[in-house]
């Protein structure tokens, strides 16, 4: 398996932590899928940020601050120093958004971002599209994990562009590649790790769905089964029929 | 004086960011920003404050 800045997921389910029915049913989804790494952001004190933090932090999973909601480089530069300072990790995932309506990355200002923190000793997970070249620029500022979009934040539409998916995964071989949002249903989280990305991000798939600790673990057990069947070399599929029980022996009855 | 914290506006004594906290009993885990900067915890006893200052005290929060 492919490490994260040389750190190996105990379970390759990214779970965000927002939109949730309540903290306790939060708990219970993560409980229940054994998701490796927690998803939190950083907001305005209000009081109830110290609770949530002592929450996650019994969760005793791996921490990925985001820096949602950010437009500009500055911003999600300043929010990715206060988000180590508070969370007390490199680790930070870089959103920098571009378009309003499909939170489609500002991949220009990504790449940016992703060099300056890189250069203050940031480990850089850039959400990202789906473009070849700009994973390639963000290599080369230093990211050593891309984390391209299924199909926009929320949208459950799943895997867009599963050809681009898969070209990314040809063009970067050593590279661990995570899909970020867009997964609606569990086939959708299978689908990315068949065709051999490294983990699967989500959130609003499970805490909106009508029972979020059953759809917890209807991820991880996809993400698994998908997974299993990377490394097991599925088939490639065919046009024709190819008979599966032998001819060889079959009696003559007509 | 008079700063902007968290976007509200407050009259404030204290005289520093590390102060501010305290008048504002904001003692848990936070990072701090002043007029848009970052300013780690180990600076904020020295960070003296101005008029009109605007200053940011984030916190953990649900994320995705």
């Amino acid at each position: 398996m492919r490490a994260f800045y040389g750190t190996e997921l105990p379970n390759p389910l990214m779970l965000g932590t927002a939109q949730y029915p309540s903290p306790a049913i939060l708990e219970q989804a993560f409980r229940a899928s054994g998701a490796g790494v927690a998803t939190v952001s950083l907001r305005r004190e209000s009081g109830a940020g110290q609770t949530f933090w002592s929450m996650i932090r019994d969760l005793g999973v791996l921490i990925l601050p985001n820096t949602a909601g950010c437009h500009t480089v500055k911003e999600a530069v300043t929010t990715a120093h206060m988000a180590r300072e508070v969370f007390g990790t490199p680790w930070i995932k870089l959103e920098l958004i571009g378009h309003t309506d499909s939170l489609q990355p500002d991949v220009f200002g990504l790449v940016e971002a992703a060099r300056i923190l890189t250069e203050e000793g940031f480990q850089v997970f850039p959400y990202t599209t789906d473009d070849l070249i700009v994973g390639e620029r963000l290599l080369a500022a230093g990211c050593e994990v891309l984390m391209p979009w299924g199909a926009p934040i929320g949208s459950g539409r799943g895997l867009n562009n599963e050809y681009a998916l898969r070209a990314m995964r040809a063009e970067f071989p050593d590279v661990p590649l995570v899909v970020d949002a867009g997964i609606g249903l569990p086939s959708h989280a299978a689908r990315a790790m068949e065709l051999g990305y490294d983990a699967v991000l989500l959130n609003t798939a499970v805490a909106r769905a009508g029972d979020p600790v059953e759809m917890a673990r209807a991820m991880a057990l996809a993400i698994q089964a998908g997974q299993l069947a990377h490394h097991a070399d599925p088939i490639e599929a065919r046009d024709m029929a190819s008979a599966s029980t032998p001819v060889i022996g079959k009696a003559f009855l007509s | 004086m008079k700063i902007v914290l968290n976007g509200e506006p407050r009259e404030v004594e204290a005289e520093t960011l590390a102060a501010l906290l305290v008048e504002c009993g904001l003692s848990g885990r936070v990072a701090t920003a002043v007029n848009e900067s970052f300013v780690p915890s180990s600076l904020r006893g020295g960070h003296r404050l101005n008029d009109g200052d605007r200053v940011e005290v984030l916190a953990p929060m649900q994320g995705g």
